[in-house]
């Protein structure tokens, strides 16, 4: 299918020179090529999850303004996103309130891990390759899967594109480049490749460069109203210039699929900083080079099935204040994981499975600091698992059992210790529809303190616990889809929850020269609702109107200590009230997007006072996108304006974000 | 239908939880003290500098008042409020000289010139990473951790930075140690303990002596590690407080005095009481002291001791005789009241938070106490005969 476009692909796609470079080999091997049935990589299990993900995918994700993975997960319900703003600002992501190191981002299959400070990056994940990000709460109540995988209190699965060929074609490539606002400039590629008939791989590169500029404003009036001060500065040193490339090969096998998979990240970046009188500008950079290779291996032998995965990384940071004014800082961090996973399942009956699962993984950090005792942890885990599928009931019970291992050098390493971690999930179908659903679960998990609460120089605490999450969740979804009716498509669905974390890891003072340690010293009581629907109309023969929107109420109330002056305050940064909109509208070649975001009043820190307290911020974002097919080039140029009504903001206090901004993609797909 | 509930629930959503308005400058808050007022003192009122956590550019000066008995939280920003961010991010010391308010402000690297009455702004001094400030002869001395970078530059020293107190502009400049903190004047020398805070484990332990004519360092008295506070008392010896190194080395307290003969500054004691802060009073220093136990137990190690400055012993373990401190966290800063002798303490608590202001009698009792910003550290006391 391709040869004969050769002179257009050149024509559109100038710039990445691999993707030209294969292609021209494609074309030799192309020419020997079979053409076979379509190969289609997905599950060869029927779907079995108790209760389903909040999904974004395909074009639902790719309509959203979105950079990252960490913009496209505002969209959830239950999530707050940390923004410190800009391209190369650090995103992170917080599940119902519980915290950060208690989401679990599996990409691919496989979990990151950061054993330094427990923390994933999302904003480093960049939307270009990825096909699906789903938000499980609790755990994916698959009971096929890594042990680790039943380990966190809530789980984010991103899902990169597999190629996926139809009769005759040999290849599929698309180039792009996107840029904008902040100096953006972000070319990619992808190359997918049918090798066999049971083989295929794709490549993705990725290039991000951005100066990281922007306009912000802060303006204050006094009291009665009168103008205090109003000023616009520019953002400095929140520059980036990053790479991402990504090779897959993947292989179907007669009862089963394989997966390579290699990964290198590589950035350096500026680190805005806050901005305080008297300071707008810091020194401080950080350079990342993160590699993973992971691999996967899944088969069904009659009614047992495993899933067997690997995986090596090599995480690189190197961390440098340059700050006049400041402490000189250069240090170097140098994080390696291994992991290994099988997990087994078997079917007793067509309504009864079993799981069992070990999972291996050894940890290590070094740095080049002072005194820096060098950890090695090894973490053993496995666990137990059953599934009951009747006809409207299903129901998961699982054990985690987790053993770790510290080794320090140099100094003596706290005593091993075993957690057991079990959850239910089940769900009911109350009425013979099977259009409504009551759903359940309960699920106690934990995290481990990380390399950094233990172990960092001074201020570490290697007598820590870990941090306890127990949840309870009930709720109820409703389903509509009808090919004929004016609603297409339509779906509502809520869940109440109970959640309470113990023993939180804080920060606390040591009292002198401002020295911290970290303390088992927090216990927080969440209450929430989420409410999320979708509906698809189709006014007109060839218009589809699509509405999606998701609110969140959350309490979540320090409850540690009655003396403190924060007792049964909200904790910082969780609004009570959040959610968002999405109205998108496809009229043939053409959509238009339209999204809305807000996040309610919140407070920066643990009081609940007027000077703690942060305004809610909403922003809109508009896009709009044309797809033009030339013979069989598809070409798609999008046009994206953000924060539309140039809203002045922090989502983090003093970490302004950008007033409005564009960006254009161009794609071109073969 | 649902599309109809869902958009009532978003609409639902904005009104309950509120729109976005014009973000106020804070207001400062009053509070009345019962108990505070005493008018006739010859001191107007007092002023605290509170730190705020690095970053939260929080940092705020609250007035008491004790002729009115009224207490004013967040003083600054109501007074000046066309200054871009206000105060700024971590005030370390507060101090009046004639009829001027100097708040010394670390991490937005300036010094804060104001009022001594009205608070209003009179204009700012820029001082990288400046720390403390004292005054002599119409000129202020501020010590910084960074001075110019000569040849190490990932080590530099510190410096001393002198400042008119008419034009405030600054006049001079001398190397000192690394990490200067606190300094104090006797004659026209200005001593000033060196910390090496950017050095660990490698402090330093010296107090330098500048000469104040010349401005020039001449000597480098070697006292013990990370120095940190130094006050002369009545008789003129100066106590010098070392903060240890946090693992083996504790925190204690050094005496220097004046040996006749050669008529330098030269340790003649070392007390074993630890030391983060203290104020001298008459014959009487109060020191005070808050650590983690290094084992990383949540218990904090806390020390309220009474020393005679004469004889140099510990007269009494706790100057808190009403079991008030079981309420109090972090003691943090204090300063006593020059007329009434009542020892003013801070709680900064877990450092995030608001602060506690306790005053005592100087038996011991708490007489009252107020919430103050957050990490309330150093105090200034205004003597009513200033006013203009």
């Amino acid at each position: 299918m391709c040869q004969t476009k050769q002179t257009r692909l050149a024509a559109a796609a100038i710039f990445i020179a691999v993707v030209l470079g294969v292609q021209g080999a494609e074309k030799e091997k192309s020419d020997t090529t079979l053409s076979l049935g379509e190969v289609t990589v997905t599950a060869v299990r029927p779907q079995t999850e108790v209760i389903p993900a909040q999904k974004l995918s395909g074009k639902d994700l790719e309509r959203l303004n979105s950079n990252s993975v960490a913009d496209a997960l505002r969209y959830f319900s239950g999530v707050q996103v940390k923004d410190y703003g800009g391209v190369g600002g650090i995103k992170t992501v917080n599940i119902r309130s519980m915290g950060t190191n208690h989401t679990g981002v599996v990409y691919d299959g496989i979990e990151l891990g950061n054993a330094q400070n427990g923390q994933i990056d999302l904003g480093q994940f960049s939307l270009d390759n990825v096909e699906a990000i789903s938000l499980y709460n609790g755990q994916k109540s698959d009971i096929l899967q890594p042990a680790r995988d039943f380990g966190s209190a809530g789980s984010i699965y991103i899902r990169t594109k597999t190629p996926r060929f139809n009769n005759g074609e040999t290849f599929h490539a698309r180039a792009g480049v996107r840029f904008g606002s902040f100096d953006l400039l972000n070319p990619s590629a992808l190359l997918e490749l049918r090798l066999s008939d049971h083989v295929n791989a794709s490549l993705s590169a990725e290039w991000i460069n951005s100066s990281g500029k922007y306009k912000f404003r802060y303006r204050r009036v006094n009291p009665a109203g009168e103008l205090a001060y109003d000023t616009t500065a520019v953002r400095q040193n929140g520059d980036i210039n990053a790479t991402r490339i990504e090779c897959n090969l993947n292989g179907t096998l007669e009862a089963g699929e394989w997966h390579l998979k290699v990964y290198n990240y590589n950035s350096e970046r500026g680190v805005p900083g806050a901005i305080v009188n008297n300071v707008w500008r810091r020194g401080e950079r950080i350079w990342d080079n993160n590699s993973f290779a992971q691999g996967s291996y899944t088969s069904t032998f009659g009614n047992f099935t495993t899933l067997n995965n690997l995986k090596y990384s090599f995480y690189r940071t190197h961390y440098v204040n340059n700050d006049d004014k400041q402490i000189k800082v250069d240090n170097l961090y140098r994080q390696r994981e291994l992991y290994f996973s099988t997990a087994n399942e078997l079917m007793v009956r067509r309504w009864w499975r079993l799981s069992a699962s070990y999972d291996f993984m050894w940890n290590t950090l070094d740095a080049d600091m002072y005194g820096f005792a060098r950890p090695d942890r090894t973490t053993n885990l496995i666990s137990l698992a059953t599934a009951l599928n009747f006809a409207r009931v299903k129901a998961q019970g699982s054990i985690l059992g987790t053993f770790i291992h510290d080794r320090l050098r140099g100094q003596q390493a706290p005593p091993d210790r075993h957690v057991f971690t079990p959850a239910v999930y089940a769900s009911f179908q109350p009425a013979r529809s099977r259009d409504f659903l009551l759903r359940a679960f309960f699920k106690k998990s934990f995290r481990m303190p990380t390399f950094n609460d233990l172990y960092y120089a001074d201020m570490g605490n290697s007598k820590l616990n870990p941090e306890k999450v127990t949840q309870y969740n009930f709720g109820a979804i409703y389903t509509h889809t009808s090919s004929t009716s004016f609603i297409a498509e339509g779906r509502l669905s809520a869940d109440a929850y109970y959640n309470r974390v113990s023993d939180k890891i804080v920060a606390y003072p040591k009292g002198q020269q401002f020295r911290w340690t970290m303390l088992n010293l927090g216990l927080v009581d969440i209450r929430g609702v989420d409410v999320s629907g979708l509906v698809t109309v189709r006014p007109a023969r060839e218009l589809f109107l699509t509405l999606r929107a998701q609110y969140t109420f959350q309490r979540a109330i320090d409850v540690t200590n009655p003396a403190d002056n924060y007792y049964r305050d909200q904790i910082p940064y969780i609004p009570r009230h959040s959610g968002s909109a999405v109205v998108n509208a496809t009229w043939r070649q053409w959509n238009l997007n339209y999204s809305f975001i807000y996040v309610g009043e919140r407070y920066n820190q643990q009081e609940n006072i007027r000077y703690n307290y942060t305004q809610p911020w909403y922003t809109s974002d508009i896009s709009v996108s044309r797809d033009i097919n030339i013979g069989k080039v598809g070409l798609r140029v999008l046009l994206e304006v953000n924060n539309l009504l140039s809203q002045d903001y922090d989502v983090i206090l003093n970490y302004p974000m950008p007033k409005r901004n564009w960006r254009t993609t161009i794609t071109v797909n073969i | 239908m649902k599309k109809a509930t869902l958009l009532t629930t978003i609409a639902l959503t904005i009104t309950i939880a509120g729109c976005r308005e014009d973000e106020t400058v804070i207001p400062t808050e009053y509070e009345t003290i019962s108990g505070l007022a005493s008018p006739g003192t010859g001191i107007a009122g007092l002023y605290l500098i509170n730190e705020g956590n690095m970053g939260s550019n929080k940092c705020t000066i609250d007035w008491l008042d004790f002729e009115n008995g009224v207490y004013a939280r967040n003083f600054y920003a109501e007074r000046n409020p066309e200054v871009v961010k206000e105060l700024g991010d971590v005030g370390n010391d507060i101090a009046l000289y004639g009829s001027k308010l100097y708040a010394v402000i670390n991490c937005s690297h300036k010094v804060e010139v104001m009022d001594a009455h009205s608070g209003k702004r009179i204009g700012q001094v820029d001082i990288p990473n400046c720390r403390y400030i004292r005054f002599h002869r119409g000129k202020a001395y501020v010590s910084s951790y960074v001075g110019p970078v000569l040849v190490d530059p990932n080590a530099p020293k510190g410096a001393i930075y002198q400042i008119d107190t008419l034009s405030l502009s600054i006049t001079g400049q001398v190397t000192v140690g690394y990490q200067p903190e606190e300094m104090e004047i006797a004659g026209d020398s200005l001593y000033v303990a060196n910390s090496g805070g950017y050095r660990a484990p490698d402090y330093d332990n010296t107090l330098s002596v500048v000469d104040l004519n010349e401005l020039r360092q001449v000597r480098q008295i070697p006292v013990g590690i990370n120095l940190h506070r130094v006050r002369r008392d009545a008789e003129g010896k100066l106590w010098v407080s070392s903060r240890g190194n946090h693992i083996s080395e504790p925190s204690r307290l050094m005496v220097l005095e004046k040996n006749v003969r050669t008529g330098d500054m030269e340790v003649t004691d070392t007390i074993s009481v630890a030391c983060s802060n203290m104020a001298i009073y008459g014959d009487r220093l109060y020191a005070i002291s808050a650590s983690q136990d290094e084992a990383g137990n949540n218990g904090t190690n806390v020390s309220y001791a009474v020393i005679d400055t004469k004889t140099r012993t510990l007269i009494a373990d706790n100057f808190i005789t009403d079991g008030t401190e079981r309420r109090i966290a972090v003691p943090y800063g204090i300063a006593v009241h020059p007329a009434t002798g009542d020892i003013y303490l801070t709680d900064a608590k877990n450092y995030v938070s608001s602060g506690t202001l306790y005053c005592f009698t100087p038996e011991g009792n708490m007489r009252w106490s107020v919430r103050t910003g957050d990490i309330p550290s150093a105090i200034c006391f205004l003597p009513t005969g200033s006013q203009q």
